[in-house]
């Protein structure tokens, strides 16, 4: 036995640290990177990284940017970003140039100086700032300097199966966000249940990733605008409280995730065609999802998510381009970020996607992006009336709700807020602490986290 | 596995006070120099892959370390804060909790399917094949494909309780099942303890059986009295592995509860440790901090392998040990 111990103890070791050994060197190396040279023509390499670009709304604007710099390669390391990747590149001083992330994200990033600030890139390649949506470069800015060129922009509104409404006689009209317990005897109206579970859910707030969204509704604003957290505002409380109700509603938070579960959400017969689902916010990428599902029986209809005053409103989501600390060509990282956001690239992605459109018979359902002036143009000139009045509804309300979307505030501890929030919702969701407790927690988490990026 | 050296005879006369050390032979030499030749991938490997990242976390456990700028050092803080975050001893104990739960199920279940496999016959290399095969899959995707499986209203493990009458549980919802849930995907993956087990099986002296059979003894007398204590190298082993494993469970809880596509919205019932220390390094860049609990996590292994050989010491037997 005695033999044993040692590769025991060493194999517990090996086992226990090497999943998370230290890596990197004490200087990330490759110095801050040099925009000033952004006017000029770029050449050399590109190393891409987090971006899949598989569709033709990619491809053409890669293909743009090849044209217009044929004297840069480009590297494009496919698949969504990972921080595991990224940070362990960035440490050791081999960091790709130019990185696509989600614009939550750019504010931690930026905190702990994985990504450079863009103002010299702005400035020299001649960015026009002012075509991006406020709310957009607001998310990727940080005391004052912008780290982030936004590239696309999600909202939410609610998205309807007729065809259940009328089965249970309950009018589009009272699929709303304003009347809260309206809208909980709506749901109870709509929800079904066969053998003690859900069989068709009345109403899903989305729990617990749309918190965010039902927060705002409510009038709370998670994170205040110097980055601090919010999360157990009493309006914030009060919105999860609601929304735990209305999921107890409709079988309890075990049943109700349980079936939310089964559902197909890409597929053909997906939750609206199988009769599993009335309604729910989500954002605008689904309507293109849900085209292909007409075939298959869908009558879509749709209504704005609103807060509390009848106004619609919706948080954003999205990402966008930055330059890693160390970057070796921050020159054409720049000037990809400028030409893959640019209007006239736009413009080439609503082109390719209008081609794909006439060759699949189907309709276009709108490109949303982080530049208002590329929106509004491509909106004027292929947003046709589909001949589906439902679809033709859903991609209005996405529209209209654009410039009235908001971000939650960037934060230098904006991951551990996250953290915390999802960690409260996931808490008070399954019932082991009341609302008020699980965000108060979260509240304590987050703001320790805060003061210790603060003082960082 | 002991080595004696047996002394000269020495017919009465006195030993000289110190004892020399003998002259290797020179083809003694040579075998050395080969052992280590062949011995010396593994050696570097373990040098460059383990003990170096090994010496790297314990001096990154002292300092703040956010993988941007240069370590610098806090002395003990990061070890403080381990026992001030509430949620390493959340995820501490859920980690306890599920290894309490798989290693002995592990345990058995492999024992069980060891048992059948060496009843099978002529079939058994395909069976041990088909055991072995899940070991080969990617552990994200078997905990994909769980997520399906143990789905509490559309899973196929719960409507096979259904034939039985039992109306199975929210597997993946319910937070006081996501444990269990983990657990039993776990399982996906006891094809080489079945092998193993197989082997040390096989190795058993079939004697001992006639001998008890013929001495009445009954098939539960005999699984006790003798293929336990003649296979107990083998549990031992496994137990201490699966333990370790346990300890360390990442990809499925991760994959599960925690992944992109769960946009890490779970429970934290499903915390175990292994994530929260993945969150720490790379989603809060907490690497100081996050190197703190690897080596938490290395002491704690450490503590229960040496207990677990304490115990094992009295319990299990070797072949050929004197």
């Amino acid at each position: 036995m005695k033999h044993l111990r040692l590769p025991v103890v060493l194999a517990a070791g090996a086992l226990a640290l090497t999943a998370c050994a230290g890596v990197g060197k004490k200087d990330a190396g490759g110095g801050s990177g040099d925009q000033s040279s952004a006017a000029s023509t770029p050449t050399g390499s590109l190393k891409v990284m987090g971006f899949s670009g598989e569709d033709e709304v990619a491809q053409s604007r890669i293909t743009a940017f090849k044209t217009a710099f044929p004297g840069v390669t480009v590297q494009n390391n496919k698949g969504d970003f990972d921080a595991q990747q990224f940070l362990t590149a960035v440490s050791s001083g081999n960091p790709p140039d130019v990185v696509y992330m989600a614009r939550n994200l750019v504010g931690t990033y930026a905190a702990k100086g994985a990504i450079q600030p863009l103002d010299d890139c702005i400035k020299n390649a001649g960015i026009d700032t002012t075509q991006y949506r406020e709310a957009a470069l607001n998310e990727v800015k940080l005391k004052d300097k912008t780290y982030g060129i936004p590239e696309f922009y999600t909202v939410s509104t609610n998205l309807i199966s007729e065809t259940a409404l009328k089965s249970a006689g309950v009018p589009v009209s009272d699929i709303q966000t304003a009347d809260w317990d309206k809208l909980e005897a709506t749901a109870k109206k709509l929800y079904t249940a066969k053998n003690g579970r859900p069989s068709r859910i009345g109403y899903d707030p989305k729990m617990p990733d749309f918190f965010p969204l039902w927060a705002m509704a409510n009038g709370a604003e998670l994170v205040k605008p110097g980055g601090e957290p919010n999360l157990n505002d009493p309006k914030a409380v009060e919105a999860l409280q609601f929304t735990i109700k209305l999921i107890n509603d409709q079988g309890g938070w075990s049943n109700f995730k349980t079936f939310r579960d089964t559902f197909d959400l890409f597929g053909a017969k997906n939750q609206f065609t199988k009769d599993q689902l009335a309604a729910f916010p989500i954002e605008n990428w689904y309507v293109n999802v849900l085209r292909d599902s007409r075939a298959n029986g869908l009558k879509l209809q749709s209504t704005p998510f609103t807060d509390r005053q009848g106004q619609p409103i919706s948080t954003i989501g999205g990402s966008a381009w930055v330059i890693p600390k160390g970057a070796k060509n921050p020159n054409a990282a720049c000037q990809w970020a400028k030409t893959l956001t640019s209007k006239e690239t736009w413009h080439k992605a609503a082109e390719a996607r209008m081609q794909t459109v006439a060759k699949d018979k189907s309709f276009f359902t709108g490109l949303f992006t982080g530049n208002k002036v590329a929106d509004d143009e491509i909106k004027a000139q292929y947003l046709k009336p589909s001949g589906d009045a439902g679809f033709d509804a859903a991609i209005k309300n996405y529209y209209d709700v654009l410039d009235k979307a908001k971000s939650l505030n960037p934060s230098p501890a904006g991951a551990e807020i996250d953290a915390a929030w999802k960690s409260a919702v996931a808490k008070a969701l399954g019932g082991s602490v009341t609302p008020q407790a699980a965000l108060d927690q979260a509240q304590t988490e987050a703001k320790a986290a805060f003061d210790k990026a603060s003082q960082g | 596995m002991t080595t004696t050296v047996e002394r000269p005879a020495t017919s009465g006369q006195a030993e000289p006070a110190r004892r020399r050390r003998p002259k290797r032979s020179p083809l003694a030499k040579r075998e050395d120099r080969a052992g280590w030749l062949f011995i010396s991938p593994w050696v570097i490997g373990f040098l460059i892959f383990t003990a170096g990242p090994m010496i790297a976390s314990l001096v990154l456990s002292f300092t703040d370390y956010q993988m941007i700028q240069a370590p610098h050092a806090v002395g003990l803080d990061n070890y403080r804060e381990l026992f001030d975050d509430p949620r390493v001893l959340k995820s501490l104990s859920n980690t306890f909790v599920y290894a309490a739960m798989f290693v002995p199920l592990g345990t058995v279940f492999a024992l069980a399917l060891a048992m059948m496999l060496q009843r099978v016959g002529k079939a058994g290399g395909f069976f041990r094949t088909a055991f072995y095969l899940p070991e080969m899959t990617p552990a994200v995707a078997a905990a994909a494909m769980f997520l399906l499986l143990l789905n509490g209203q559309q899973g196929l493990i719960n409507k096979v309780l259904g034939w039985f009458g039992i109306n199975g549980p929210n597997w993946t919802a319910d937070p006081n099942w996501l444990k269990p849930s983990l657990a039993i995907v776990s399982l996906w993956t006891v094809g080489g303890t079945v092998i193993i087990y197989l082997a040390a099986l096989n190795g058993v002296p079939k004697q001992l059986y006639e001998a008890a059979e013929l001495d009445g003894a009954g098939p539960v007398t005999r699984f006790f009295k003798i293929t336990v204590p003649m296979i107990s190298g083998a549990l031992f082993f496994t137990v201490i592995t699966h333990t370790i494993a346990a300890m360390q469970m990442f990809d499925q809880a991760y994959t599960m509860f925690y992944g992109p596509q769960q946009k890490a919205t779970a429970s934290d019932e499903s915390l175990v440790y292994m994530v929260y220390l993945f969150q720490n390094a790379f989603q809060f860049f907490k690497m100081g901090f996050a190197s703190a609990m690897a080596w938490l996590l290395f002491v704690i292994i450490l503590l229960i392998t040496f207990l677990q050989v304490r115990i094992g010491n009295r319990y299990v037997y070797y072949h050929g040990e004197r």
